[in-house]
C-alpha cells in the first residue's frame, strides 16, 4: 500500500521534472502552463516546482537562471491564491534576493513579484519590503516599458491592499517623473504596448491614494497651462479621476489655482476636447466638495467656490455684446450639475439675472441666446429630485419663466421658437409646476406650430415631439384642448374632398394626420384618436371625391406611428390590434371582391404601395402581442385566407368569395402580402392552425405566373415562416417541398424568375438560422451567377442575402437571425465566388464581381480588414469593373486599406493612382466622392513613393475641383490640398 | 513681403483676443443628393474653405478670431469670381499679409482655375490696408513668397488640418 502510495507520488513529480527540463533547457512554452494546471490540481505543490528548478537557478549562465525563474513567476501568476501566509514569505525573499541578480533576470524576478502581489495572504510589512527592494535595486526609469509597466501593476497591487505609509513621496517621485506619458508605440511593437494603455495604468496609480495629493495637484496644475495639447488632457483626465478619492481636506489650497486654469482653458481654448475635460474636471471637483462631511466649525469650501465661480463667470453673461457668455454658461452648468446643492446655489444666482437679460434684449437673436442658457440651468433640475412642493428652486420663478416661454412661442423667428417649445418641454417634465391655464395654452401655441408652413420645417416637427411627450403627462390637457380641433380639421377636410375644393386645405391633410398620430402617447389618447383615423380611412372610401395614393398611404403612416407608440403598453397594443387589424383587411378584403362598379378608393387600396404600408401597419400592430392574444387573432385571420371565413370582419356583407388561393381574383392575391405582414410578425411560440396547408398553397402561389407582388409576398412569406419553425421532420419536409418546387421551376419555362425569387428568399431564411441546408442552397445561387438570363439578378440576390430586411425576417418580428451570419456568409462563401470568378467566362466575370462586392459592402470594417489583403488583386482588377455597384464596394473596400496597410499598398501604387482618377470622372456622384476620398487616403503613402505623382495629381485634382456637385468639390478640395502639402516644408 | 512679427518670439501682439463660435458642418441637402441637381458655389461654400485656416499666431482658427466671416465673401459661379476681405485682429497686425497670403494660397489650391479671386482687407480696418491689399493682388509677388521657403512653411502651417 504505502510502496504503491509513494509510486504515485513519485510518478507526477517525474513528469515535473521532464516539463522543467522542456521549458529550461528546451525553450518550449507550453510546459509552463502544464506546470500550473498540475498544481492548481494539486498534483504536487510550489515547493516542489521550486525543488525541480534548483539547479537551473543556480546555473552559471544567466539565460537559464532567467528561464528558471520565468517558469515559476508564470506558475505563481496562475496559482497565487493558493499560497500560504508561510510560503508567500519565502518566496517574497527569494525574489527580492533576485533582484540583485544580472539585468537579463530582472523581467522574470518582477513578474513573480508581480504575482505576489496579487496574493491575499501577504503578510503586512512585506509590501513595504518589496518595494524598498525594487527601488534599491533596480533602476526603475531605465528599465523597458514592458517592465516598467510591471513595476506599476506591482505598485497598484498593493496599493489596492494596503498602506504606503512611508514611502508616499518616493513612489510619487519615481512614478509621476513619467506624466505625463509622451510614448508612441514603435512599429512592430511585440509587445503591443499602446499609449493609452500606459496612460491608464500611470493615471491608476497616480490617483490611487489621497496622499499624493500634495505632490500631484501642482504637477497637474503646471501641465494644464503647459503648451501641449495631450498634457492637458491628460492632466485633466487625471484631476478628473482623483476627485473619486480626494476629499475637500485635499482640495482645499489648489482651488483657486485649479479654478483658474480649468477657466482659462475654458475660455480660450482651440480644442473641443480640452474643454470638454475642462468642464469635466469642474463637474467631479463641484460633485467632490458637495460630497465631503464636515465638522461643524469647518467652513463649507463648496460655498466659497462656487461663488468664486459665479464672481468671475456672471459679468460675462450681462454684457451687451455677449462675447464668452456660452464658456461662462458651460462652466456654469458644469458646476451646478454636479450636486443639487450646487444646482440650487448656482441656479437661484444665475436665474434672476437671465430673466433680466432676456427682456433687456430686444433681438429674437440674442434673446434665443439667453433662453437657450436659462433651459441649460432648468435642464439641471430634472437631475435631482425635490421631495417637498416648496423646495422645489423653480416654482419661484415660474411665472416670469411661463411668461418667457410664451413670448418666445409666439416670436415669429423660428430659432427662438424652438428654443421656446424646448423650454416648455422641460418645464413641462417637472412635476406640478405648470397650472392647467398655463397647459391650456401651451396645447394652443402647439395646435398652431404643428400646421406651420414647410420652411419651418424644424419648428412644427420640434412642436410635435413635444406634443408627444407632453401628452403623456398631461392627457386630459391634449385631449380635452387638442383631440377636438384635430378631429374637427378632419371633418371639415372630407366635406371639403367631397365639394371639390381640394388644394388649399388639402396641404393641411398631412400635417393633421401627423399630429394625431403624434400626440398618440397615452392610452387614453388612442382610444380617440385611432378611431378618428379609421373612421376617416372609410370616410375616404365613400366619398364622392377621388382621393390619391399619397392620401391613402399619409393615412396608413399616421396609423403606424400610432402603433408604434401603442407598442410599449400591452392594453394599447391589443386595443389597437383588435381594432386597426379587422377594419384594414376589411377594407382590403372589400376592394379586392368583385363587384359591379369598382370605386376608385377600391383600386388606390390594391396598388403596391399602398398594399406595403398596410402590411407595415398590421405586422407593428402584431410584434408585441402577447402569445395568448396573437393566437387568438391567428385563429381568425389564417381562415379568412385558407377559407373565405369573413366572420370576424367589422363590415363582412361582401358580395363575392374571398377565395385568394383558390381561383380568386389577381386582387385577392396581392393581399397575401397582408397575410404575410400578419403571420410573420407572430412570437415564435403561437402555433399557426393549418399550418401545412397554408405552406403548401404559399408554395404553389409562389410559382404561379400572377402578378410578380403576389408570388414574391408568397415567397417571403413562406420564407418567414420556414425561418421560425422548430427543426424536426416537418420543417425537412416543408424543404424537401420548396427545393423540388424551385428545381422544377428552374428548370425550363416561364416561372425561371419567380422559382429564383422563391430559392433566393429561402436561402436567406436558413442563412440566417445557419441551417445546414443554407450552404447547398447558397451554392445553387452561386451555379446562376453564370446563367445568361438570371445571372446579374442572383448576383444582386446576394445584397438581398447580406442586408436586413424591413417586412419579413426581421428579429423585431421575431425571425430567428444570428448576429454573426453575416461574418459566417464571408467565411463560408467567398473563397468559392473568388474561385468562381477566375473560373469564369470573361462576359459573366462581372456577376461575380458585383455578387462578392454585396458580400464585402454589408461587412463591418474591422472584420472585412484582416482578410482584405488575399483579396488585394481581385479588388484591383475590379477597379477597371464598369458596374458601378462594384466600383463603389471596391473603393470603400480600398480607402481603409490605404490608411492601415500603406506599406503593402505603395507597391501598387501606380495603378491606384492611375483607376482612381479615372473614376474620379465617373458618371456617378457616388463613385466620384469615393475615388476622391481615396486618393486622400493615398497621402498615407510614404511620401517618397508618392512625389513622381505629385505634378500629375495635382493637376488632374483641379478637374472635379469644378464639379457640378458640392459633395464631390468638398472631397476634391481635401484630397488636392493634402496632395500639395506631401513633400513640402511645414506639412 | 512679410515683415518679421511676433513669430516664435512667444509675445503675442494681441495675447488675448476675442473668440467666436465655430459654425457647425454645412447641413447636407436632398438637393446636395441629387445627382442631376448642380449645386453652385456659393458664399457659404467659399467661407468653409477658408474659416479652418489656423492663424499663424494663436492656435485658434480665422473664423474663431472673425477675421474671416461669411458675410464678407462674394462669390459669382457664373461670371467666376470671388471677393474675399478678411479683418485683422487688431489694426497694427504685422501678420496680415501673412493671413491674406494664406486665404489666397487655400482659395488657389481649391476653387477651379477659371475664377478670378481677390483677396483684400476690411475697408478701415488696418493701418496699411493699402500696401497689403497691393501685395496680395500682385501675382507676381504672390508666386514669388511661396518661392521662399520659410514662408511657404508658415503658409503650410496655417492651411493643415488640425488634429
Amino acid at each position: 500500500m504505502a510502496a504503491a502510495a509513494a509510486l504515485e507520488a513519485v510518478a507526477p513529480l517525474g513528469a515535473l521534472w521532464g516539463l522543467v527540463q522542456d521549458f529550461v533547457m528546451g525553450q518550449q512554452e507550453g510546459p509552463a502552463d502544464q506546470v500550473a494546471a498540475d498544481v492548481k490540481s494539486g498534483s504536487y505543490t510550489v515547493l516542489q516546482v521550486v525543488e525541480a528548478l534548483g539547479s537551473s537557478l543556480e546555473n552559471p549562465e544567466p539565460r537559464t537562471r532567467a528561464r528558471g525563474i520565468q517558469l515559476l513567476s508564470q506558475v505563481l501568476l496562475q496559482c497565487h491564491s493558493l499560497l500560504l501566509e508561510k510560503e508567500v514569505v519565502h518566496l517574497i525573499l527569494f525574489y527580492e534576493n533576485r533582484l540583485k541578480d544580472h539585468h537579463l533576470v530582472i523581467p522574470s524576478v518582477l513578474q513573480g513579484l508581480r504575482a505576489l502581489s496579487l496574493c491575499v495572504a501577504l503578510p503586512p510589512g512585506l509590501a513595504v519590503s518589496v518595494l524598498k527592494a525594487i527601488f534599491q535595486e533596480v533602476h526603475v526609469q531605465s528599465l523597458p516599458q514592458v517592465d516598467r509597466h510591471t513595476v506599476y501593476s506591482i505598485i497598484t497591487n498593493f496599493m489596492r491592499t494596503r498602506e504606503e505609509g512611508p514611502f508616499v513621496e518616493e513612489l510619487f517621485e519615481v512614478t509621476s517623473c513619467y506624466f505625463p506619458i509622451d510614448f508612441t508605440p514603435p512599429p512592430n511593437d511585440p509587445h503591443g504596448i499602446q499609449r493609452e494603455d500606459l496612460i491608464l495604468s500611470l493615471r491608476a496609480v497616480l490617483a490611487s491614494t489621497p496622499r499624493f495629493a500634495e505632490f500631484l495637484l501642482p504637477l497637474l496644475i503646471e501641465k494644464v497651462d503647459s503648451e501641449i495639447l495631450s498634457a492637458k488632457l491628460d492632466s485633466l483626465q487625471t484631476l478628473n479621476a482623483c476627485c473619486a478619492v480626494y476629499g475637500q481636506k485635499e482640495l482645499k489650497d489648489f482651488l483657486p489655482s485649479l479654478w483658474a486654469s480649468i477657466r482659462r482653458e475654458v475660455f480660450q481654448t482651440a480644442s473641443e476636447r480640452v474643454e470638454a475635460e475642462g468642464l469635466a474636471a469642474l463637474n467631479s471637483l463641484t460633485a467632490c466638495l458637495s460630497r465631503s462631511v464636515l465638522r461643524a466649525d469647518a467652513e463649507d469650501l463648496l460655498d466659497s467656490f462656487l461663488s468664486n465661480i459665479l464672481q468671475d463667470c456672471r459679468h460675462h453673461l450681462c454684457e451687451p455684446d455677449m462675447k464668452l457668455v456660452w464658456p461662462s454658461a458651460k462652466l456654469l452648468q458644469a458646476a451646478a450639475g454636479a450636486s443639487a446643492r450646487a444646482c440650487d446655489h448656482i441656479t437661484s444666482n444665475v436665474l434672476p439675472l437671465l430673466l433680466e437679460q432676456f427682456h433687456k434684449h430686444s433681438q429674437s437673436n440674442q434673446r434665443r441666446t439667453i433662453l437657450e442658457m436659462i433651459l441649460g440651468f432648468l435642464k439641471l433640475q430634472q437631475k435631482w429630485s425635490y421631495e417637498d412642493k416648496d423646495e422645489r428652486p423653480l416654482s419661484g420663478f415660474k411665472d416670469q419663466l411661463c411668461s418667457l416661454m410664451f413670448m418666445a412661442l409666439a416670436d415669429p423667428n423660428t430659432q427662438l421658437q424652438l428654443v421656446g417649445i424646448r423650454t416648455l418641454t422641460v418645464l413641462g417634465a417637472q412635476p406640478d409646476l405648470l397650472s392647467s391655464g398655463d397647459l391650456e395654452l401651451a396645447v394652443g401655441h402647439l395646435y398652431r406650430l404643428s400646421f406651420l408652413e414647410e420652411d419651418s420645417q424644424s419648428c412644427r416637427v420640434a412642436a410635435l415631439e413635444a406634443s408627444g411627450s407632453l401628452a403623456t403627462l398631461y392627457p386630459v390637457a391634449f385631449s380635452s384642448h387638442l383631440v377636438p380641433k384635430l378631429a374637427e380639421d378632419l371633418c371639415s377636410e372630407e366635406s371639403d374632398l367631397a365639394r371639390g375644393d381640394g388644394p388649399t386645405r388639402c396641404s393641411q391633410h398631412p400635417r393633421c394626420l401627423q399630429a394625431l398620430s403624434a400626440v398618440s402617447t397615452h392610452p387614453s389618447i388612442v382610444k380617440e384618436t385611432l378611431p378618428l383615423l379609421l373612421q376617416h380611412l372609410c370616410q375616404m372610401n365613400r366619398g364622392s371625391m377621388t382621393p390619391g395614393t399619397s392620401e391613402v398611404i399619409a393615412v396608413c403612416q399616421s396609423l403606424q406611428q400610432v402603433a408604434e407608440k401603442c407598442q410599449r403598453d400591452p392594453e394599447s397594443c391589443w386595443y389597437f390590434h383588435q381594432t386597426a387589424v379587422p377594419c384594414l383587411l376589411a377594407l382590403a378584403v372589400q376592394a379586392s371582391t368583385p363587384e359591379k362598379e369598382h370605386s376608385v378608393l377600391k383600386k388606390v387600396l390594391l396598388e403596391d404601395e399602398v398594399l406595403a404600408t398596410m402590411a407595415s401597419v398590421i405586422a407593428t400592430a402584431t410584434t408585441h402581442l402577447s402569445p395568448d392574444l396573437a393566437a387568438q387573432s391567428v385563429a381568425h385571420v389564417v381562415p379568412l385566407f385558407l377559407d373565405g371565413n369573413i366572420s370576424f370582419l367589422p363590415e363582412n356583407s361582401f358580395s363575392g368569395r374571398f377565395q385568394p388561393f383558390q381561383d380568386g381574383s389577381s386582387g385577392q392575391r396581392r393581399l397575401v402580402a397582408l397575410l404575410m405582414a400578419f403571420v410573420c410578425s407572430l412570437p415564435r411560440n403561437v402555433e399557426i392552425p393549418q399550418l401545412n396547408r397554408l405552406m403548401r398553397e404559399l408554395l404553389e402561389l409562389s410559382c404561379c405566373q400572377s402578378c410578380p407582388f403576389s408570388s414574391t409576398a408568397a415567397a417571403k412569406c413562406f420564407a418567414g415562416l420556414l425561418n421560425k419553425h422548430p427543426a424536426g421532420q416537418e420543417l425537412d419536409e416543408f424543404l424537401q417541398l420548396a427545393v423540388d418546387k424551385v428545381e422544377a421551376g428552374l428548370s425550363s419555362g416561364p416561372c425561371r424568375s419567380q422559382a429564383f425569387t422563391l430559392l433566393l428568399w429561402v436561402t436567406k431564411a436558413l442563412v440566417l438560422r445557419y441551417h445546414p441546408l443554407s450552404s447547398c442552397l447558397t451554392e445553387r445561387l452561386m451555379g446562376l451567377l453564370s446563367d445568361p438570363e438570371l445571372g446579374p439578378a442572383a448576383a444582386d440576390g446576394f445584397s438581398l442575402l447580406m442586408s436586413d430586411c424591413t417586412d419579413v425576417l426581421t428579429r423585431a418580428g421575431h425571425a430567428e437571425v444570428r448576429i454573426m451570419f453575416r461574418q459566417r456568409f464571408f467565411t463560408d462563401n467567398v473563397p468559392a465566388l473568388v474561385r468562381g470568378f477566375h473560373a469564369a467566362p470573361q462576359d459573366v466575370k462581372p456577376n461575380y464581381l458585383k455578387g462578392l462586392s454585396h458580400v464585402l459592402n454589408r461587412l463591418p470594417k474591422p472584420v472585412l480588414l484582416p482578410e482584405l489583403p488575399t483579396l488585394l488583386s481581385l479588388l484591383l482588377e475590379a477597379l477597371s469593373c464598369p458596374d458601378s455597384v462594384v466600383q463603389l464596394s471596391t473603393l470603400s473596400c480600398l480607402q481603409p486599406l490605404l490608411l492601415e496597410a500603406p506599406q503593402v499598398m505603395s507597391l501598387h501604387v501606380d495603378t491606384l493612382v492611375t483607376k482612381f482618377l479615372t473614376l474620379s470622372a465617373s458618371p456617378s456622384m457616388a463613385v466620384r466622392i469615393a475615388a476622391l476620398q481615396c486618393m486622400h487616403a493615398l497621402t498615407r503613402l510614404p511620401t517618397p513613393v508618392l512625389l513622381p505623382y505629385k505634378p500629375q495629381v495635382i493637376r488632374a485634382l483641379a478637374k472635379p475641383l469644378d464639379d457640378k456637385k458640392r459633395l464631390v468639390r468638398k472631397e476634391a478640395v481635401s484630397a488636392r490640398g493634402e496632395w500639395f502639402l506631401l513633400g513640402s516644408p511645414g506639412s | 513681403m512679410v515683415g518679421s512679427g511676433g513669430m516664435g518670439g512667444g509675445l503675442l501682439e494681441n495675447a488675448n483676443p476675442l473668440i467666436y463660435e465655430r459654425s457647425g458642418d454645412r447641413p447636407v441637402t436632398a438637393g446636395e443628393e441629387d445627382e442631376q441637381v448642380p449645386d453652385s458655389i456659393d458664399a457659404r461654400e467659399i467661407f468653409d474653405l477658408i474659416r479652418s485656416i489656423n492663424d499663424p499666431e494663436h492656435p485658434l482658427t480665422l473664423e474663431e478670431l472673425n477675421v474671416v466671416e461669411q458675410v464678407r465673401v462674394q462669390v459669382s459661379d457664373p461670371e467666376s469670381t470671388v471677393a474675399v476681405a478678411f479683418t485683422p485682429t487688431i489694426p497694427h497686425c504685422s501678420m496680415a499679409t501673412l493671413i491674406g497670403l494664406s486665404i489666397k494660397v487655400k482659395l488657389l489650391r481649391s476653387l477651379p482655375q477659371r475664377f478670378k479671386m481677390d483677396v483684400h482687407i476690411t475697408p478701415g480696418t488696418h493701418a496699411s490696408e493699402h500696401a497689403v491689399n497691393k501685395q496680395l493682388a500682385d501675382k507676381e509677388r504672390v508666386a514669388a513668397a511661396l518661392e521662399n521657403t520659410h514662408l511657404l512653411e508658415v503658409v503650410n502651417q496655417c492651411l493643415s488640418a488640425r488634429s
